[in-house]
């Protein structure tokens, strides 16, 4: 098999969602070396050395964050980003299902070496199971004293807060996380000031996402070398990739960065499905650019997939087969952003509405050529010029189906229904 | 003075636990909604004054999140996911099945009171058992028509609602 187990080596372990059972596979001991053996800034030298970058989307090298904190200024938080919503994406809520103790243990490590004696965990509302599952566990490690004042007698003090939001896209963009932490309507800030020095309540803060942290344990027991070793020069260590859409097997694979997608689709998916053909993927989530299948031999790695003008993104691939239409893709992706859109700036809020009402008309085959023209103006007015990301990103994959396939977006104008679709496309199989 | 008493103690509670008490804005209208099932102008009147907010304060982040409703719900809450990889999958033919089976369209409620249901493009993260939805914030997965109406009469016949959140 392909995949490579790092984060995930010890899943089906018995009882791993107990403390007992992680215990039973080597956990908290990381947390334990941790205060043995690394002074705060070691640690953070390690998590430099490994060049593990952040799993949420954007890539940052995860040890070049930390050291943005201003020294000497306290309080200082760690906010783990659990508001996983990105479409396509469920490997975050993987790990906390089937691992949660690990997150634990990585948000612990992540605040010793950030000096960090409150930790939140925003997880999205609709993670409603999993929200109990981390309030459970984060109980148990309080009571077994990983958690609270003079953890394992380190004379080091952290409490752990699971904080649950309530249906928010936005909330996953670092600075709309922090005021609907603050008790706000989660809309982003303005940058700068990062995080790093002006976050929660004014305060230096790091926000990390759940599989970044996950990867901690293993860093501070296997060393920042090591984990470098793995993947390749620039990506180095594993990811999970959320594997959806017309395939065999569909499901949450870890990969050693690197690997052919080819591999990850053919070895682990299964294929596609009913042996139809692949016509296009997303390989990042639903924010990032269209790949085609003359794709599939790229690696598994942030530079390459950049150069092939998409993004890995967070980690979501979604495989569509020949039978669908990028038009009511597209349509779906350009509704989600629209609903999300948080309305603070006018063109995200207003541009997410006219490219939805576009895209309808567009799949009902009743907008004209010359209103599909005017798709790239849109988009224009948008990317680029929004005040967070979201407003950007709801251009990417449109554009760039619109471009790899502008035959069948032209063929929707004025045929007066979906050219593509069939009823029983959309069907089960 | 009209929320439960536990009620009040949980957003004591909250408040207490954050660095900064507005933090408990969130737990608390999650609070409230438990107990009285949606979010009144009173109820978040009541918040604000525990909280030492503006009542408008506390109502501006209730409109702001999906997961917050200010009408009526049904005892069973049912989100069916139609982003991309459900759609991919047949979430379609799904929406179909429970508007049909439901008798009511999407947002609205059974004439039973039984069931609130709502299509949704706000990706649920079951992308990997799609097409899927929540039914009282549980995920079921892998669904077909049948599957469907297996869920809905089990829910159906459950003696009382899973809470709408809590905390």
């Amino acid at each position: 098999m392909a995949e490579f187990k790092l984060l995930t080596n010890d899943i089906g372990a018995p009882d791993l969602e107990t403390r007992a059972g992680y215990e039973r596979v080597g956990g908290y001991q990381a947390l334990r070396e941790a205060f043995k053996r690394f002074t705060p800034d070691q640690l953070v030298q390690e998590v430099k050395t490994s060049g593990i970058r952040g799993r949420g989307g954007a890539g940052f090298p995860t040890g070049t964050k930390w050291s943005f904190l201003p020294k000497e200024t306290f309080p200082r938080y760690l906010c783990c980003n659990a508001d996983e919503s990105e479409p396509g994406c469920f490997k975050d809520r993987f790990l906390i299902d089937n691992n949660p103790h690990q997150l634990i243990e990585g948000v612990l490590i992540a605040s010793y070496a950030l000096q960090v004696n409150v930790a939140f965990i925003y997880i999205r509302g609709e993670y409603y199971d999993q929200r109990l599952t981390l309030e459970r566990v984060a109980e148990e490690a309080r009571q077994a004293g990983y958690i609270g004042k003079n953890i394992l007698g380190s004379g080091f003090d952290c409490d752990v807060i699971i904080h649950g939001g309530a249906g928010a896209y936005i909330c996953g963009e670092e600075t709309a996380l922090l005021d609907s932490l603050e008790g706000l309507r989660g809309q982003p800030r303005l940058k700068p000031p990062f995080p790093a020095v002006k976050g929660l309540y004014g305060q230096p803060t790091v926000v990390n996402n759940v599989e970044t942290l996950c990867n901690l344990p293993e860093i501070t027991l296997r060393g920042g070398e090591w984990f470098k070793s793995i993947g390749t020069e620039k990506s180095t260590g594993t990811r999970l990739f959320c594997c959806s859409g017309h395939i065999n097997r569909p499901g949450t694979y870890e990969m050693q960065l690197g690997t052919p997608i080819r591999e990850l689709l053919e070895e682990e998916c299964g294929g596609m499905w009913n042996g139809r053909a692949l016509k296009a993927f997303q390989p990042g989530g639903g924010s990032m650019q269209v790949l085609l299948p003359e794709h599939l031999d790229l690696p598994l790695d942030m530079e390459e997939v950049a150069r092939a003008g998409s993004s890995l993104g967070a980690g979501a691939m979604v495989f569509m087969d020949d039978t669908t239409c990028l038009v009511d893709y597209s349509m779906r992706l350009v509704d989600f952003y629209e609903h999300e859109s948080c309305g603070k700036c006018v063109p995200c809020r207003e541009g997410t509405y006219f490219e939805s009402l576009l895209m309808h008309r567009l799949e009902a085959g009743e907008a004209t050529t010359a209103e599909l023209a005017t798709l790239t103006d849109i988009c224009s007015n948008m990317d680029g010029r929004c005040f967070c990301p979201l407003g950007d990103t709801a251009t990417w994959f449109v554009l760039s189906a619109y471009r790899a396939f502008r035959d069948e977006f032209e063929a929707h104008c004025g045929a007066g229904r979906c050219p593509v679709r069939t009823r029983s496309a959309a069907l089960v199989a | 003075m009209s929320l439960a008493a536990e009620t009040r103690v949980a957003i004591e509670r909250a408040r207490e636990r954050y660095p900064q008490p507005r933090s408990a804005v969130l737990p608390a209208l999650w609070a409230v909604q438990r107990e009285i099932g949606l979010l009144t102008p009173d109820a978040m009147a009541e918040v604000a004054g525990i909280l030492n907010l503006a009542p408008s304060e506390v109502e501006a982040v209730s409109t702001f999140y999906s997961m917050y409703f200010q009408h009526p719900h049904g005892r069973h809450e049912v989100v069916v996911c139609i982003n991309v990889s459900c759609a991919l999958r047949g979430a379609e033919e799904i929406v179909e099945h429970i508007a049909r089976t439901l008798g009511c369209a999407s947002g609205e409620t059974t004439t039973d009171g039984e069931f609130t249901w709502s299509s949704t493009v706000e990706c649920l993260g079951a992308c990997g058992g799609a097409p899927a939805m929540q039914v009282d914030h549980h995920f079921q997965e892998n669904l077909t028509p049948a599957r469907v109406d297996e869920i809905l009469a089990r829910t159906r016949g459950a003696a009382g609602p899973t809470p709408a959140g809590d905390r």
